[in-house]
């Protein structure tokens, strides 16, 4: 898909978007049985009577999660409800065992609150409050494998399941439409479901791999004319990654606006994205919400947390990601743009820590932005996943400091630590990288140099200085770039007798 | 008073992933609209001020500790299954995607 066609969209319609985000929390067990949580267990190792859906088991509440849910209620500046009850879900499908989910439908444990996103614009840093509807408890589900067809639905022969996850706790976090992004739509989706993770990890209540499915966002489009009212919207299910929430808004916009103007009509539905190509394709039309028959769980008794719980809770909160990262901005003094490379990269944690063990905020951005994010684009890795710690990086700063190391040699350290050659001084003993400053052996090597190519030596003793680069190279050479060039250049002058 | 007819059962039906005969379509609708007519007495004995009761024990946050504890052994999981394969639950292919 070009770009003009999606700047064709706005050229005649204003979306609305809506989000759905589940996302596991990091509980030690299920929602409603002492089942582990544990990711990448054998096939139906974590599975009992209760996630299982036997007769005659009965589910009993994880406090953990409801304290995560509440938490999260309050970050995101929603009312706690004083009573609020579970519902049954009813449907058929063999993802859970029990023919229904347990999940909340009319009386949510949290409603009505909002999240301020950030997005980069041409100009500059654009606020935009996402509002929250509300957020609900419910469970996981289980996970299917197709068997023939290629693991496809269609050509299917049969179905395997696994309870593992079935019963997980996870947390729908559901806004309101969000209107009056023009075209920063796509943006804002992606800037909100990872606002959404930021604050989720701040609170502590779920480390969000998304890579193993522990967040999934159903994004809801429409489009209208301006002016007019809003449009029939479609839902497009199971999106899972930041890059796809962006690109599965991009593309139903230009797909429902190519209908619209072939004088189409806009079918309320549930589509597919497709990470590969980016596009969606129609689901079936979308089953009404009374298809499912909600009524309260008769086995769970309801959840009411009291005042003193709520502001219990309250007290636990941390600062909350956006107001940190205004905070560090101010403190490190830099740019919008800086701040948002900084928290793009994933760097801000990083690069606090290492201020925190005692590296100077320049320095600290210097390696993270600049040596380390090379190394882990090069290696297609995420920053945190590099085996170097900020105390790693104290270290060779001191002896930068010291003048035992030059940048280029810690470069070197930096490169041999992430290498898994050893610790700092491992890789410093094995790589020989130490700052020659023993000026004997410097002077010896000037000498040396300065009778290699003594036409030169002439030029500098003749006032021509800028001819001196030569036989700094020839010493840097000499002592395999382990001098202090500068250091090398001022012994060489004072030797041949000539000041600047 | 019919309150159930033909076309919720077909839907119902269909939510469920029957295949109804014409004749299953009748014989259900005259029975649950049975049943439903026998529950619908509920509604004349309700009155309006009584809020409808879905817990019978006036009782509020009951809850369980956050402490894994074992489960079933596979092998007894899998002799409940009806088909089971490659430690897995096994069930009839899915001709729809999930609610």
């Amino acid at each position: 898909m070009t770009s003009t066609a999606f700047d064709h969209v706005m050229t005649e319609f204003e979306p609305v978007i809506g989000l759905e985000t589940h996302i596991e929390l990091g509980t030690h067990t299920k929602m409603f049985c002492g089942c582990s949580t544990e990711f990448g267990g054998d096939p139906n190792t974590h599975v009992c009577p209760v996630c299982l859906g036997l007769p005659g088991s009965m589910p009993a509440v994880n406090r953990t999660a409801v304290e995560s849910t509440i938490r999260m209620g309050l970050a995101l500046s929603c009312s706690i409800a004083p009573w609020s009850r579970f519902a049954r879900k009813n449907y058929f499908y063999p993802d859970m065992p029990k023919n229904y989910q347990i999940s909340q439908y009319d009386e949510p444990l949290c409603i009505n609150g909002f999240l301020d996103v950030t997005v980069i614009t041409e100009d500059g840093p654009k606020v935009f409050r996402v509002e929250i509807e509300r957020v609900h408890m419910e469970e996981d589900t289980g996970k299917l494998t197709h068997g023939g067809g290629a693991g496809r639905i269609h050509g299917a022969t049969h179905s395997l399941v696994d309870y593992n996850r079935a019963g997980i706790p996870l947390i729908e976090v559901v806004t309101k439409p969000i209107s009056g992004t023009g075209s920063l739509a796509p943006e804002v989706a992606k800037a909100y479901v990872a606002e959404l993770r930021e604050l989720m990890r701040a609170l502590g209540v779920s480390d969000v791999r998304m890579e193993e499915g522990s967040l999934r966002c159903d994004v809801n489009v429409s489009l209208s004319r301006p002016g007019q009212s809003w449009g029939t919207r479609t839902e497009t299910k199971n999106v899972n990654s930041l890059r796809s929430v962006e690109r599965a808004v991009r593309t139903e916009m230009v797909r429902q606006a190519e209908r619209l103007r072939n004088g189409d009509r806009i079918i309320q539905e549930t589509r597919h994205f497709n990470e590969e190509t980016g596009n969606t394709t129609s689901g079936r039309s979308k089953e009404q919400a009374e298809d499912y028959r909600y009524f309260p769980e008769p086995d769970l008794i309801p959840v009411a947390p009291s005042e003193e719980w709520v502001n219990e809770l309250r007290t636990t909160l941390p600062e909350i990601p956006s107001v940190r990262r205004a905070r560090l901005q101010q403190v490190w003094d830099i740019s919008d743009f800086d701040m948002a490379s900084v928290v793009n990269a994933g760097a801000l944690d990083l690069i606090e820590q290492t201020i925190d063990s005692g590296v100077s905020e320049q320095a600290a951005r210097k390696w993270w932005m600049g040596e380390f994010s090379r190394i882990a684009n090069e290696r297609g890795c995420d920053l945190v996943d590099l085996p170097v710690q900020p105390l790693d990086i104290r270290q060779v700063e001191s002896l930068i400091a010291s003048g035992d190391l030059t940048d280029k040699l810690a470069r070197s350290v930096f490169e041999g630590v992430i290498a898994g050659e050893g610790s700092v001084a491992e890789v410093i003993s094995l790589r020989e990288l130490k700052v020659v400053s023993d000026d004997s052996s410097l002077i010896a090597a000037i000498d040396q140099a300065l009778s290699d190519q003594p036409d030169i030596a002439e030029k500098i003793k003749s006032g021509k200085i800028q001819a001196s680069g030569a036989i700094v190279g020839a010493v840097m050479k000499a002592t395999k770039g382990q001098a202090d060039a500068a250091k090398v250049r001022a012994l060489l002058l004072e030797q041949l007798g000539v000041s600047e | 008073m019919a309150s159930i007819d033909r076309e919720q059962v077909v839907h119902l039906g269909r939510l469920a992933r029957l295949e109804l005969s014409e004749s299953e379509v009748a014989h259900y609708t005259e029975q649950l609209d049975q049943i439903l007519s026998a529950i619908a007495a509920i509604s004349e004995v309700a009155a309006e001020d009584i809020p409808p009761t879905s817990h019978p024990i006036p009782m509020t946050n009951v809850f369980r500790d956050d402490i894994p504890t074992p489960g079933l052994d596979r092998s007894v999981v899998a002799e409940g299954a009806p088909a089971w394969e490659d430690d897995r639950f096994l069930v009839p292919r899915i001709l729809d995607e999930p609610a």
